[in-house]
Parts: C-alpha cells; structure tokens; sequence
C-alpha cells in the first residue's frame, strides 16, 4: 500500500500524459489538461514546502539557542516580512512584497552572480594554462569568443566577431547538438522507468 | 517626509549596504556576508511564498473554488496539503502520493517532450547534404561528442581515436562558453560598480 499505490499513481498520471499526445481532441487530451493544471497546483505546494522547510530549520536554529541564531533570526524575519507582504497586501506593482523584489532582493541576485566574475577569473588562470592540446583548445576558443564579442575586438582585427561567430555557429553548435541529444535520451529512458516503476528512488526509503 | 530622506544617498543605502556586503567576501568569510546570505535567503523564500500564495493557491484553488464552485480543485488541494504531511511521522508516506503524481505526470510530458520535441528535430537537423565544410563539421561534431559521451565501451583503438576528436569539438564548446559566461559575469559586476559609484554616490557619470 504506502509504495504500491504511489507507483500506481506515477504509472496513470505518467501514462495518461503520454496517451494525451496521441489522442489529440478526444477524452484522454481534455483528462490530461486537467492534470496539468492539478500538477502546476501540486508543484505549487511543493515550492511551498521548500519555503517552510527552510523556516522550520532556522526557528531550531533560534530554539535551540545555537551559535548563528542571530543570522537564523534575520532570515526569519525577513521571510515574513516578504512572504507575509505577499500573502496579504498582494505582489502586484508599487507593492511592498515588489519594492523589497526590486529595491533588496534583485540587486542582491545580480551581485552575488557578479561576486562569480573573480571565482571565474581565478578559475579562468588554472584552467587556460596551455598545457596540453585541449586546453590550448580551450584557452584559443575563449580569447577568440570574448574579443569577437567586445566592440576593441575589430579594432583589434577586423575579422574578429566573424570568427568568434564561426565558433559560436559550427563547433560550439554541434557540441550543444550532440549533448542535446544525448541528454535527451537519457531523459526519455528515466521517465519511461518512473512511469513504468522500475525507478523508485523518488518515494524515499520506508 | 524630511528632506535628507529623499536624497539618492539614504534611498539607496540598503541596497548599497547589502551589495558591499556581498563583496566583502572577495576578502574573506566574515559576519557581513554571513548576514547578507540569510536576509538575501530568507528574501528568496519568502518571495516564492507569496509568489506561489498569490497565483498558485488563491488563483487557482481559492478564487476557483468559493467563486466558481468548482469542486474539482479540491483533489490538488489535498494532494498539495498531503506534501506537508512528511512533518508528521504517523502519516508522513501519504506525501508520497502528491510527489508520484508530480514525478509520474513530469516523466509522461518529458518523455513525449524529449523524444519529439528534443532529438527527432535535433536528428533532423544534423542530417545535412555532405555539400560544404560547415555541414560536414557540424555532422563529424555532432557524432564524435555522442561517442565521447558513449561510456559502454572503453575508449581505446578506433573508438578512442573519434572520441579524442570529440574532446577537441567539446574544448571549443566548452571554451566559447566560458568566455561568454565570464562577458556576462563581468557585464553584471559593472552594473553594480556603476550602481555605487553612479546612482548611489554620484562620483561618476
């Protein structure tokens, strides 16, 4: 019963899905929409217990008086000052819940991914050492991209971003192609092994 | 309103503080960053909260529900509220339920979505008239990056040699990534060096 009827449910809503793209307009693709909209609701609920999981852990952090009670406070008090500016005074425009987004929380975002710009470099010095054929490959590929993208690169050669663009369109495309593919496949087998049952790793053990 | 309040300075003043904040770590570890990565954590949490709240559960459960009268949403609403079910240990299997149906129902559209939608039109693409160098190196591109990632066999005599020409299309990839993803790194730390020295201190233009 506790695992039987959870893979009886991946196997319906699985195959329904599937059934759905092959009967186009009959009764199985008005079911099927039905369910996407249940699995949108449901996947909802999950992002709201990722929300409250978080919650949970840094009120036992508060609790229990630990060390970083302090920042565990913050956090706290920050998700209900945002999470409870949502909840009751709306996310539209010109809303508190958009102010903290737009004044706080974006900023915040882009400087964290600006922070990454002097990991990268670092990383950038280890991995461009040419010192075997691939990475000279890779050092070549990376000058060449980034000059061919900035405007000093045609004052530099003028058939730079022609080249850069080269590179982009013919090696750097049928790479993505292939890892496409390949990762497709892959998908495609996963997915028939949930629907069929033979994966079950996602029910957790018990 | 005072008027010192409506300067650009004070206006902006959090957002600076928590952007110098974040960049402190380039020096080390310390209580600044530490408290900027829980208010920018819990910030992140509670905007999916509301986020979700306000167009998960009052648009479609809520409003369909006490306004439309359809009973129907209730069966999501109770798998939705069965996931908080692992918080208590007597039930806590039933969360199993809503998870099934979301996995189940994701592996049923990607496994139409990957093989119709990904590798028939990918396949298809790569079926070019051997006519010019481009099509010939996309194709030879294409095939050695599937035989290097190909791990059944391993990669010695013939196979090996195409998988070392895959490596070599993989470094260009890889390289030309690279450098676009330190241009957009390096764009995002302008935008926030202009954010300081331009809109908030104003010592530039």
């Amino acid at each position: 019963m506790k695992s039987r009827l959870p893979v009886l449910v991946a196997f319906i809503s699985g195959a329904l899905m599937i059934l759905a793209f092959f009967g186009r307009g009959t009764v199985v693709d008005a079911v099927s929409d039905r369910a996407l909209t249940w699995q949108t609701i449901v996947g909802g609920f999950s992002l709201l217990l990722g929300a409250v999981s978080i919650a949970r852990v840094h009120w036992k952090k508060v609790a229990t008086r630990h060390e970083d009670r302090f920042y565990s406070l913050c956090l706290l008090i920050c998700f209900v000052v945002m999470g409870g500016s949502g909840v009751f005074y709306g996310i539209g425009s010109g809303t508190l819940f958009d102010t903290l987004f737009q004044r706080i929380q974006a900023p915040m975002m882009s400087t964290m991914f600006s922070v990454l710009a002097f990991f990268i470099a670092s990383a950038a010095y280890r991995a461009f050492r040419a010192r075997s054929a691939s990475s000279a490959i890779l050092l070549v590929a990376a000058v060449l991209v980034m000059l061919g993208r900035i405007p000093m690169g045609q004052y530099i050669y003028h058939g730079l971003p022609s080249w850069a663009d080269w590179i982009m369109t013919v090696p750097s495309m049928a790479v993505q192609r292939g890892i496409l593919i390949g990762a497709a496949l892959g998908a495609a087998s996963m997915s028939l092994r949930i629907i069929l049952g033979i994966e079950r790793t996602y029910l957790g053990r018990g | 309103m005072p008027e010192w309040y409506s300067h650009p300075f004070f206006l902006l003043l959090p957002t600076a503080f928590f952007t110098l904040a974040i960049f402190s770590f380039l020096y080390k570890d310390n209580p600044m960053f530490k408290l900027a990565e829980h208010v920018f954590a819990g910030l992140s949490a509670g905007y999916y909260f509301g986020l979700i709240w306000q167009s998960v559960i009052r648009q479609q459960v809520w409003m369909p529900l006490t306004q439309d009268g359809q009973w129907s949403v209730l069966v999501p609403g109770v798998l939705g509220l069965l996931m908080f079910a692992r918080f208590f240990p007597r039930i806590g299997w039933t969360t199993r339920l809503p998870l099934a149906f979301v996995i189940g129902s994701t592996a049923g559209i990607m496994f139409i979505q990957q093989l119709h939608g990904m590798v028939l039109p990918q396949v298809g693409r790569t079926l070019l008239p051997l006519d010019s160098l481009r099509n010939i190196l996309i194709i030879v591109g294409v095939l050695t990056t599937l035989i290097y990632f190909y791990f059944s066999k391993p990669h010695t005599g013939t196979l090996g040699w195409i998988a070392s020409v895959g490596i070599g299309f993989i470094m260009v990839a890889f390289g030309a990534h690279f450098g676009y993803t330190v241009m957009a790194r390096v764009s995002l730390l302008i935008g926030r060096v202009q954010f300081l020295l331009v809109d908030w201190l104003g010592v530039a233009r």
